[in-house]
């Protein structure tokens, strides 16, 4: 029943601003069928709540004349959302929302034929830094009796993370090879899954997002040990980095909006103007500020060379972790 | 009693207006998602989460809930009335509620397992209600060595699932697990049997594809070879009186797997990472394995009908529980309304409860009001799904393949998965003219993909001693209870060789 309405509703509104030209682009580009939003993970996740975050403030405030119609594509560490664009029919309705398998899928799957630097910026909509959480029963409080419990443990602590070759085994794997640790490390399917082991004592540490760890670490079960970003972070001003600590590193997710490859220059145009709004909603901005992301504004230019850096970070990185 | 009252508010709370028609809309519209082959809870959920703007987020999370509700006794109708599972949660339903129907008995199967659904969305309502702090801390020290334990034991049930030819059921079991092993390894972090390296392989193979292909196209290979296309189904007789004499037949032969249902699907939707799913069909095995004459499932028993839909409409109250609690969700419904929670301003955790009290509370009251309101829709639409049932055959077999086709999409939207379908569903019916039990196969697909990685992650965690599984309290005791469960017919089968052997001679 409320289908019906709502329908009629929209069919009714649709009629109203195709007869009344006042668009916020009225003479350039518009969508002309829904846009396909290919989420580079499965329902669910951390990147698919971002992209239908992102979807519901475009659709709350009307800000596209067509849907972003969320796709979860996440097969293969993100491979199966990748090959959707390359191979996108429809290369002006096609749009990825990514993370950082988007810079290690490729390089890990050779034979998927896929560059990256092929792909149309659109816009970045923020950045994910990650943090080092134990759990409070541990009564580890810093950084430095973390690493000389991990020490003293030799080999048996016992840290989580994402699959090999993704985010969390590259944080960690960077951690090992700084400090000299031997750890043990379990991959898990999500964040999610992650986050229930620590709180569930099954392992000792992780590297979530603060999104993942947030409701732990307010009820006080988890403690942050330290961020691996490049400033302290604003919602842990007590966290140190690990740049403080004397290592030239630090590491993001990247939230950001990716259009298909051989994307025409106005749809890509587009596009960006309404990510741009998106991004300067008081609703995105809130997000920002309560999942702790880190706004990283940067034009297409520089997302390319931000591109770059990022594969070579990575291809060095995915080195460590292969050992 | 501050429980009651607290109760008390929220089911106030979920009767004000607008959340009462949201309720009534949701789970309408649910019923109509869970009945359409793969179709299922996500998709109707994901679907119209953006609508949930225009209400306050306590109504958004009723609404969605609600849809949550409908979808579970939603899938039984097309599982019963075609014999093609209408959501992932309700491929036991088919293995007897089909033969119900072939046997003229549609309305019976039907109003077992609207009975069942309430029954099961009640218990775990009330086990929700009374216990949910308790459950989160007992949901949390599941590890991977338990959850890999508990899995064992849903397998272990299901080895006597297969008209008790065990060889064959074992090869059934291990086909469906190599099918689970396709796309990508997430501990090695590299793509696996990506087959003739198809790029849709790399997805690995949905569950829902493999179900639609066994029992929709195969069902209807099957069926249309058994009757040279001659069926005049069964004339289903719709009375008040019919319906009534049904209602008691229900209880009197399905109260059984009802209870099982209740409780182990309550059970198994509360630890993440398994669902409804897993609940379905592990309380499924597990009413065959107590039941004093195991070999009438599979035939038409209101008992395998009973256990498989209490217990998906348990575990999906229980895959609330992680949710609210802890901010994990235990199913992939639930991982989507947590996505939605965070779209509307909470944020899901250990605080909810204290932080929200008004919104968790009603969430709650509404999930009593959600269950009287499905049951009370899917009884009064009974009727008309049996009606469905006297086309003819030759009507019906190609709507039940345009349905398993336009379901198969609607799931992924990929062609490939359309391809996979059909199939599965011819060998499917080769492998049952050839005697081949499928059920087994589609349960591995299920518990496959939980199954492996936490063996792996169990093994990795004891730096690949096995005995991890043996020395924790909650994993060995299930541990020992499986493997018991699995040498049992095992010894039975080489016993009775043994005296077969021995008369021959």
């Amino acid at each position: 029943m409320i289908i019906t309405k709502r329908t009629f509703i929209g069919a009714a509104a649709a009629a109203m601003l195709a007869a009344l030209p006042i668009s916020a682009s009225a003479q350039g580009w518009e969508p002309r069928r829904p846009i396909d939003f290919v989420i580079m993970a499965g329902p669910g996740g951390g990147a698919d709540q971002i992209a239908r975050f992102i979807q519901s403030v475009a659709e709350k405030n009307d800000m596209t004349s067509r849907p972003l119609v969320p796709n979860n594509k996440g097969g293969g560490s993100g491979a199966e959302a990748l090959l959707a664009l390359k191979d996108a029919r429809d290369k002006d309705h096609t749009l990825l929302v990514t993370l950082n398998s988007f810079f290690t899928t490729p390089l890990r799957q050779e034979g998927l034929g896929v560059d990256v630097q092929e792909f149309t910026p659109i816009a970045m909509m923020g950045v994910d830094p990650f943090v080092l959480w134990v759990h409070a029963d541990s009564g580890i409080t810093t950084f430095e009796q973390f690493v000389e419990e991990a020490k003293a443990m030799d080999g048996e602590f016992v840290m989580g993370g994402t699959g090999k070759g993704q985010e969390d085994s590259i944080v960690i794997a960077y951690l090992a090879g700084a400090y000299g640790l031997t750890l043990k490390y379990i991959p898990y399917d999500g964040g999610g899954a992650v986050a229930k082991d620590l709180a569930g004592k099954q392992i000792m540490a992780t590297v979530n997002n603060p999104a993942e760890a947030k409701g732990f670490y307010e009820s006080g079960d988890f403690v942050p040990l330290l961020a691996f970003s490049d400033e302290r972070m604003e919602s842990f001003p007590d966290v140190p980095t690990l740049k403080e600590k004397g290592h030239d590193f630090s590491y993001y997710n990247q939230r950001a909006i990716v259009g298909a490859p051989g994307m025409s220059e106005e749809a890509a145009e587009y596009y960006r103007t309404l990510f741009a709004q998106v991004y300067d909603s008081p609703e995105w901005q809130g997000y920002l500020e309560s999942e702790s992301l880190s706004p990283m504004p940067m034009n297409a230019e520089e997302t390319r060379a931000y591109w770059d850096t990022q594969l070579q970070n990575h291809r060095d990185l995915l080195q460590q972790v292969d050992g | 009693m501050e429980i009651l009252s607290l109760l008390a508010g929220g089911v106030l709370t979920a009767l004000e207006p607008l959340n009462l028609m949201l309720i009534i809309a949701g789970v309408s519209v649910g019923l109509f998602i869970g009945a359409m082959p793969g179709l299922g809870s996500v998709n109707g959920v994901a679907i119209l989460l953006p609508i949930t703007f225009l209400v306050p987020p306590g109504s958004a999370i009723i609404f969605l809930a609600a849809i949550y509700y409908g979808a579970m006794y939603g899938g039984a109708i097309s599982s019963v009335t075609l014999g093609i599972p209408g959501a992932s949660t309700a491929v036991a339903t088919t293995f007897d509620g089909r033969p119900l129907a072939l046997q003229g008995r549609a309305s019976l199967a039907l109003v077992t397992a609207a009975l069942a659904s309430f029954v099961g969305g009640s218990v775990a309502n009330i086990l929700f209600t009374l216990f949910a702090p308790v459950l989160a801390t007992l949901a949390l020290s599941f590890g991977p060595p338990e959850i890999f334990a508990l899995m064992l034991l849903a397998f272990a049930t299901f080895v006597g699932l297969g008209g008790d030819d065990i060889p064959k059921t074992v090869f059934s079991i291990c086909l469906g697990l190599v099918l689970a092993s396709v796309g990508f390894d997430t501990i090695s972090g590299e793509p696996r049997l990506v087959l003739f390296d198809i790029p849709g392989f790399l997805r690995g193979i949905g569950f829902i594809v493999l179900a639609i292909g066994v029992y929709g196209i195969g069902e209807m290979l099957w069926t249309i070879e058994q009757t040279r296309g001659e069926v005049t189904t069964t004339n289903p007789r719709m009375t008040a009186r019919g319906m009534m004499n049904d209602t008691r037949e229900a209880v009197q032969r399905g109260w059984k797997g009802t209870t099982i249902g209740s409780f182990l699907g309550f059970f198994v939707g509360i630890l993440p990472a398994a669902g409804a799913t897993p609940g379905s069909l592990m309380s499924y095995g597990v009413a065959k394995m107590v039941s004093r004459r195991p070999e009438l499932f599979g035939r038409g028993n209101p008992d395998g009908v009973a256990a498989p839909e209490a217990a998906n409409n348990s575990a999906s109250t229980g895959a609330m529980l992680p949710m609210l609690t802890l901010g994990i969700p235990g199913s992939p419904t639930t991982a989507i309304l947590l996505g939605g929670m965070v779209i509307w301003g909470l944020v899901p955790g250990p605080r909810l409860f204290v932080d929200q009290p008004d919104f968790v509370w009603g969430l709650i009251g509404s999930f009593y009001i959600s269950n009287f309101a499905a049951v009370l829709i899917n009884l009064a639409f009974i009727p008309l799904f049996v009606w469905m049932l006297r086309m003819p055959f030759t009507i019906l077999a190609p709507m039940i393949f345009v349905l398993s086709i336009v379901g198969g999409y609607a799931a992924s939207r990929s062609i490939h998965d359309l391809w996979l379908i059909v199939i599965f569903g011819i060998s499917a019916f080769f492998l049952r003219k050839f005697d081949y039990p499928l059920a087994p196969a589609v349960l591995a697909i299920v518990l496959g993909p939980i199954a492996e990685p936490t063996l792996r992650q169990s093994l990795l965690l004891s730096s690949g001693d096995p005995s991890i599984f043996f020395t924790r309290p909650i994993s060995a005791p299930i541990m020992v209870f499986a493997i018991v469960l699995i040498l049992l017919p095992a010894v039975k089968l080489f016993r009775r060789r043994k005296t077969e052997t021995a008369a021959a001679e």
